[in-house]
């Protein structure tokens, strides 16, 4: 051990025992793990008797901490035979009158959970009222976009456009392609087993065009964009620009939320055909690979076996989708408080709630529009 | 403390930085902050670094944070290169009081001024939180605030936080960033007597960066005015004033900065 180290060196005296702590009692040394096992067991081994006398004046450093550890060891009161230098004297001095008890743990009780579950009621229909706020604001601002199209905010959508659909086309397509071909090797065991090979493009057809690739591209989407909607405007909470945004008497609704909503209701359907496009172009493959199909026959079965219904079902989703990430992304990116918490909090509820309202509405989509395209 | 401070072999100096440049940006784009600087902090002083903007004052105290790192030139803090400083235990070499606070937002005041001692995870739970009250109350807050959130708090009020925050461990260099920005006049006076209380109760070593003449004049023990990318002058404040230099001539005989010194004959015999 170091000369540095905080120790208890105990000495016998004509008048009694006493302690001298030595070396540098300071936060630094007493946080070193080792140093401070070893220091309280001295601690704890010196007699508890208030006659034990201390002799601080062999310290190399004493800072507040160490003399809040002196002062609780002592039972918070001054020990009768006490030698220290002035400035030692000062720090315990201040440190004694600054103490403060501890505040008593708060008991648990049962009406603070029933609160505290109203509370969470309360919040949650908060929520949807919020929503239904953004919503009913947002057809107002179509509204007005439609009366004046020229004075909507153009280079916006534009911008949103590109970083929420364009920049997302290499994921989608790389995720659209495996699952296509996931997908048409499965199906294949199953189907050589009845020599159905051929119906392989109707499985892939069906599947893909109407469920899976609307499904797979809002997904990711709402990953990549709805948490960017919430990020961006949550900052923006932080930074206090929607209070400027405010005070100049610009709607947070029209130039914020409609043209993100606009741009991811342009986008997703483009996105969502590219997606489909690129898991039937995995699903002809693995086709030919694993079953011989051509994909010139691919090609020749595909219309015959999807009806042209399922396009129109699978853009409209799309649509829906796009502008309920959009809308979801921004009632959370305008609920976040000043705070980092609230700004990650915000994010993960947004992504969590868009992936969940997604596949949701897909359901009702299902249920709604079971005859359509067959 | 100060009786029994273990005196490290050059004790008189702090922060010695010797022959800074500071360039930014690259190629044809570059251009110095910093040529040649020279600057020495001594123990026990509150040296005030002045200067206009983007001559590179706050550069300056991230570089004896060892936030930045200068393009050529050496700073020494406590005796050892400013790019170690960021290491273990930083806190119980120097303190940093920023301009804005930079409370974590996510915890209480209480946690705020525990963070250091509780990340260190050795010290006992109830020792950590007395240390911290004790901070709490020698910045001239209350017990009660000790719950409260940094959303909830006044701007002088997080100045406070943010400086127990910084001496948590003791440290015996504390640098502050424009100290009394955004606070009223009645704040930043108080606030002023509150880090000249500490000053002298824990034997710090300060150096702040300020536009506030009133805060250099309450504060200052010396004075570093940076222009032309250098020191051009360090004396005690009533000298600086005299000097000659545009800089200073503008700083200090501007409106502001007679208003400022019309207190200044009983302050400069203290000196």
């Amino acid at each position: 051990m170091s000369d540095h180290a905080p120790r208890i060196v105990r000495t016998d005296t004509p008048e009694g025992l006493c302690a001298q702590p030595c070396g540098r009692w300071g936060a630094a040394e007493l946080g070193t793990r080792a140093q401070w096992c070893a220091l309280s067991e001295q601690l704890a081994a010196l007699p508890s008797d208030a006659r034990l006398a201390w002799d601080l004046r062999g310290l190399q450093w004493l800072d507040h901490v160490g003399a809040q550890l002196l002062w609780n060891h002592w039972g918070r009161t001054w020990p009768q035979q006490l030698a220290l230098s002035d400035g030692q004297r000062a720090m315990l001095e201040r440190v004694a009158s600054l103490t403060t008890p501890a505040p008593p743990a708060e008991p648990w009780r049962l009406a603070d959970q029933v609160d505290r579950l109203g509370v969470l009621v309360l919040h949650g229909m908060d929520h949807a009222r919020h929503l239904l706020l953004l919503v009913g604001q947002m057809l107002l601002d179509s509204l007005r976009f439609v009366r004046a199209p020229r004075r909507a905010p153009w280079r916006d959508v534009s911008g949103h456009l590109y970083r929420m659909g364009a920049t997302a086309l290499p994921i989608t397509a790389l995720v659209g392609f495996l699952i296509g071909v996931v997908l048409a090797y499965l199906m294949s065991l199953q189907l050589r087993q009845f020599g159905a090979e051929a119906f392989i493009v109707n499985i892939l057809g069906i599947s893909l065009i109407r469920e899976l690739g609307p499904m797979l591209a809002a997904i990711l989407v709402a990953g990549r964009s709805g948490s960017a909607i919430t990020a961006q405007i949550g900052v923006m909470r932080v930074t206090e620009e929607l209070d400027a945004m405010r005070v100049m008497g610009i709607p947070h609704g029209f130039r914020l939320v409609l043209p993100r909503a606009l741009a991811l209701a342009v986008a997703m359907p483009l996105i969502s055909v590219w997606t489909t496009l690129s898991a039937l172009a995995g699903g002809m493959l693995a086709a030919d690979l694993a079953m011989g199909i051509s994909p010139a026959y691919f090609f020749h079965a595909l219309p015959a076996a999807v009806g042209f219904g399922n396009l129109t079902l699978a853009l409209s989703k799309s649509v829906v989708f796009g502008t309920l990430i959009a809308l979801i992304g921004c009632h959370w990116g305008l609920r976040v408080k000043p705070n980092t918490q609230s700004l990650g909090e915000g994010t993960t509820a947004s992504v969590v709630t868009s992936i969940t309202m997604v596949i949701i509405v897909d359901a009702l989509f299902a249920v709604a529009f079971k005859n359509v395209g067959f | 403390m100060n009786a029994d401070v273990h005196t490290p072999s050059d004790a008189e100096t702090v922060v010695r930085i010797e022959g800074l440049w500071s360039v930014f940006g690259k190629g044809s784009e570059a251009f110095a902050v910093h040529q040649d600087l020279d600057l020495t902090v001594h123990k026990g002083e509150m040296l005030a670094l002045v200067g206009g903007s983007g001559t590179g004052k706050t550069v300056l105290l991230r570089q004896m944070l060892g936030l930045m790192h200068p393009t050529r030139g050496s700073v020494t803090v406590l005796g050892r290169p400013a790019e170690l400083m960021g290491g273990e235990g930083a806190a119980s070499r120097v303190g940093m009081l920023f301009q804005h606070g930079a409370l974590f937002s996510a915890f209480n005041v209480l946690d705020n001024i525990a963070f250091a001692l509780n990340e260190q995870g050795t010290l006992p739970p109830d020792l950590v939180r007395d240390a911290a009250m004790v901070k709490l109350q020698m910045v001239g807050l209350r017990p009660e605030h000790a719950t409260r959130m940094p959303a909830d708090l006044s701007g002088g009020m997080i100045k406070r936080v943010a400086l127990a925050r910084a001496l948590i461990m003791d440290p015996p260099l504390l640098l502050l960033d424009e100290p009394t920005a955004g606070l009223d006049p009645n704040g930043a006076d108080e606030f002023c007597a509150l880090v000249r209380e500490l000053h002298a109760a824990l034997g710090l070593t300060m150096v702040m960066v300020t536009h506030d003449l009133d805060t250099l004049f309450a504060l200052a023990t010396r004075v570093a005015v940076l222009a032309d990318k250098r020191v051009v002058v360090t004396d005690v404040p009533a000298r600086v004033a005299q000097f000659d230099h545009p800089f200073v001539h503008d700083f200090f005989q501007g409106e502001r900065g007679r208003r400022a010194m019309a207190d200044l004959p009983t302050a400069a015999e203290e000196h």
